[in-house]
């Protein structure tokens, strides 16, 4: 190369007390490129970003920018030198507009130290326009969607004029018109001085997005490949360490399973219409559809998270009641949340304290008194058959990475022994290998005769594990396909169903009529 | 530890691990030692059998409530109701057993469940009607301290007819040796607390509600239930901070009890209890109410100006919460 690199990272190393996170790292970005970086939860994505914005300071290691060695020492400088991150999570104000976002910190002010909201809302607009961004300066960016906050995210690090871009997951929440829309934006920004480092566990979206991408395992390089000429099999055997098979379907499908769990008629106020659908014994039902579909509703309805405006729950041909979630627990019912570290975890408890939660009362207790010796060895039984990389069962859960995380909290619900486990995006932020151990783990428990409700954005995954898929459109479940009938054009189809249209008309013009025409007569209906 | 091994306990923890994972009470702890070592040398009168005596039995009242609000805080809760709750408690016990004459072990009973009633209605507040603990136990604050007056007729309650009722607190259990009972009283509900605390369902449930309500109410257990039960428990010691400090005074003085609640808190607080929950143990509360009060004997006995006193606390606070959040960042 006749130019330096925009970032060179060398001999990177960083331990916090126990782990090794970072090991002799290294990572080359060139101007004008995106570098897809890709590597298993706990392999130091994170660590790294973190490192590169000053949050953490490195052990040993050297870093250049354009050739320049520099030093990072707090968020602040390293977006001063041109190096902007977009968090997985947003750093927004979810009650200041867009413009008030963009310029904290830096609002234009007037003679006197008064604001300028007009000059502030101009310049936003300028920037907003620059960057061919749907947004409006002045919406309050809490009413925004995932997808737009994030374009408020990324405007604001564009404002500062940085050179590189790194974003970590940017598309872990988003729909494929909204991630597409990223791309888009991705392109635009990348000129012969600017790079990008682009973080992912969708590996079909790096090959549209990246130049190249860099493989780290276990906090080490592991290798930089041209995406162009390296398939995503390569990537993933580099990324695990080991091959992986594809291209699987459900296991188990049969159609003579009792019915379970049969919800008829489920209404909430805020959004689910008429939900009916039923479950039966030792099958997994994906439900699809859209970002705010209705899915996770449908699960918080159910395990009584939520209150229902009408509707009926009947367990084994039996009519239950569920308020809250530990009516839900007590006909062993058990719901995984989509946000581990909300809804999921205890982040300053132990491993042990996680896992027997919510069994603690039934399965280690006498007389109220806790019985600690019981509960610890269950807890590392399942550490080990669910091989949950931790150093003990007493390892604060917040410590471990987001796939261990996750396997915490499956880990809870084994030990209840439920016969219903609904989980809400099982593998959501987790890495190929350990989702594919998640796979494993819900075909293993369906065929220990537990049924499975599986909520998943993600269509192959729903298409791979599902034996029946209950599709939701705006709050409504549009279809159950079965595994024969579904398809990723059918449940897009059911996904993508306004509630004006009724179900039969959907079956009329849905698989059989083209697609198009059924877009044509929502247009008309709309008008 | 090699990471093929990841699934064992470790085995034996190190000194410096369990100083490392108990930093605050071992700060507290050796903050504690420090003052008794620097008043002792300041003045020979510290160190005496008298005076240490003296030092606890001053705690009991504190270091009662600060340990039943213990478990309030590690919900992530507070109780403001606590320190007019005791007042009010304290006038209870006047009217079961002064006004009532009921018998002298059913009246103090009675005034510590009526303690318990007051935990019951702020848990009620709190878990059911969804009222932010501030607001709910600052309400009960007002009405417990309005009530007092009310059914005392703002006049103290003397317990001169109640045989053995001073005795509960200034006694002593072993003739001739001038220990007072409140102190043992302190002890026991101590022990019983941490045994609590540590070892039962309701002590891990509120470490559990503590750290992530949301999660622990989705882990199916009912956490409304569990909140109410434990400011009930948290109630039950008001009760008897009531009648402890009435069977001191000889009186049930209702128009005291402001500022207790602040004291306690500070105690939780300087014991390495987190405001935000899910953290925090009875040993480091009864430390720090121990603080508290050495802190005040100590330097009333070197002669410093009451109005001092309190601003050497308020510094002792700063500085306890400060080096806790140090550790944070560092851990």
């Amino acid at each position: 190369m006749d130019r330096p690199l925009l970032l060179k990272i060398e001999g990177v190393s960083k331990s916090f007390p126990g782990v090794k996170a970072l090991s002799d790292m290294h990572l080359e970005l060139r101007p004008g490129e995106v570098l897809a970086l890709v590597g298993e939860n706990g392999a130091g994505k994170s660590t790294l970003m973190k490192v590169l914005s000053g949050i953490y300071s490195v052990d040993e290691g050297a870093f250049s920018l354009n050739g320049e060695p520099f030093e990072v020492t707090s968020p602040r400088q390293a977006q001063e030198l041109g190096i902007s991150i977009i968090h997985q999570e947003f750093n927004l104000m979810p009650d200041l507009t867009v413009a008030q976002n963009i310029f904290i910190g830096r609002e234009p002010r007037r003679a006197g130290g008064f604001l300028s909201d007009r000059e502030l809302n101009v310049k936003a607009r300028t920037l907003i326009d620059r960057l061919q961004l749907p947004l409006d300066p002045k919406q309050i960016v809490g009413s925004l969607t995932v997808a737009k906050q994030q374009m408020v995210e990324i405007a604001k690090a564009l404002s500062y004029e940085a050179k590189v871009l790194i974003m970590d997951e940017p598309t872990a929440a988003l729909n494929d018109a909204e991630v597409a829309t990223l791309h888009d934006l991705i392109r635009r920004f990348i000129k012969p001085d600017t790079g990008v480092i682009y973080i992912s566990h969708r590996m079909g979206e790096l090959k549209s997005i990246s130049d190249r991408v860099t493989v780290i395992r276990d906090g080490q390089y592991v290798d930089t490949l041209d995406t162009a000429a390296t398939s995503m099999k390569e990537v993933i055997s580099l990324m695990v360490g080991r091959r992986l098979a594809s291209d699987l379907g459900p296991e188990g499908v049969r159609d003579d399973r009792e019915v379970l769990l049969a919800v008829e008629g489920l209404s909430t106020k805020p959004l689910l219409k008429d939900v009916s659908f039923e479950l039966k014994v030792g099958e997994i039902l994906g439900f699809a559809g859209l970002m705010g579909a209705g899915r996770t509703e449908v699960a918080r309805a159910i395990v009584g998270a939520d209150k229902i405006s009408a509707g009926t729950i009947t367990l084994r041909g039996v009519p239950i009641v569920i308020n809250d979630p530990s009516d839900a627990a007590r006909h062993r019912i058990g719901y995984l949340s989509e946000d581990r570290k909300r809804f999921g975890l205890l982040l300053n408890q132990d491993v042990n304290a996680n896992i027997i939660l919510s069994s603690l009362r039934e399965l280690f207790s006498r007389f109220g008194f806790v019985r600690d010796k019981q509960a610890r060895a269950r807890s590392r039984e399942l550490v080990g058959s669910l091989r949950i990389k931790t150093p003990s069962v007493a390892q604060i859960a917040k410590n471990l990475s987001g796939g261990n995380q996750q396997k915490v909290v499956v880990a809870k619900w084994l030990v209840k022994d439920c016969d219903i486990l609904i989980f809400d995006e099982p593998t959501r932020g987790i890495d190929v290998g350990a989702k594919e151990e998640i796979y494993g783990l819900l075909n293993d428990l369906a065929s220990h005769g537990k049924s499975i409700i599986m909520i998943s954005s993600e269509l192959p995954e729903v298409l791979r594990m599902s034996h029946r898929i209950a599709v939701m459109s705006e709050g409504r479940l549009t279809a159950v396909l079965t595994a024969d009938e579904a398809t990723q054009e059918s449940v897009m189809h059911y996904a993508t169903l306004r509630p004006e249209q009724s179900i039969a008309d959907a079956i009329e013009l849905g698989i059989a009529g083209p697609h198009e025409s059924v877009q044509t007569t929502r247009k008309a209906r709309e008008k | 530890m090699t990471p093929t091994s990841a699934v064992q306990d470790r085995p034996t923890r190190g000194l410096a691990a369990t100083i490392k994972s108990r930093f605050q009470q071992f700060l507290a702890f050796g903050s504690l030692i420090v003052i008794v070592v620097f008043f002792a040398f300041a003045s020979p009168n510290f160190l005496t059998f008298s005076n240490i005596t003296g030092v606890l039995f001053s705690t009991v009242v504190i270091g009662t409530l600060a340990v039943g609000t213990t478990f309030v805080i590690i919900t992530a809760g507070i109780d403001l109701s606590i320190g007019t709750g005791m007042a009010l408690c304290a006038v209870m016990s006047g009217v079961f057993l002064v006004n009532w004459h009921m018998p002298l072990l059913l009246g103090v009973l009675a005034a510590i469940l009526f303690g318990g009633l007051i935990g019951l209605i702020n848990g009620f507040n709190v878990a059911i009607l969804k009222i932010p603990p501030f607001i709910a136990t600052l309400a009960m604050m007002l009405v417990a301290q309005g009530l007092a007056l009310v059914v005392s007729g703002s006049a103290p309650i003397y317990f001169t007819d109640v045989p053995g009722y001073l005795e509960i607190s200034t006694g002593n259990l072993i003739p001739g040796v001038n220990f007072p009972n409140a102190v043992v009283v302190l002890a026991v509900v101590a022990v019983v607390a941490a045994v609590v605390l540590n070892k039962t369902v309701l002590g891990r449930y509120t470490y559990s509600i503590g750290s992530n309500e949301e999660a622990t109410a989705l882990s199916g257990i009912n956490t409304k239930k569990w909140l109410i039960i434990i400011y009930t428990l948290a109630g039950l010691f008001i009760g008897l901070a009531g009648v402890m400090i009435s069977a001191r005074l000889g009186s049930a003085q209702p128009a005291t009890g402001m500022g207790y609640e602040l004291q306690a808190i500070a105690a939780v607080v300087i014991g390495g209890t987190s405001l935000f929950g899910g953290k925090g143990t009875i040993v480091g509360t009864v430390i720090g109410a121990l603080i508290m009060s050495v802190l005040n004997n100590g330097l009333q006995i070197v002669s410093v100006p009451q109005e001092w006193q309190n601003v050497i606390l308020g510094g002792v606070i700063l500085a306890a919460v400060y080096a806790d959040n140090i550790r944070r960042k560092e851990g």
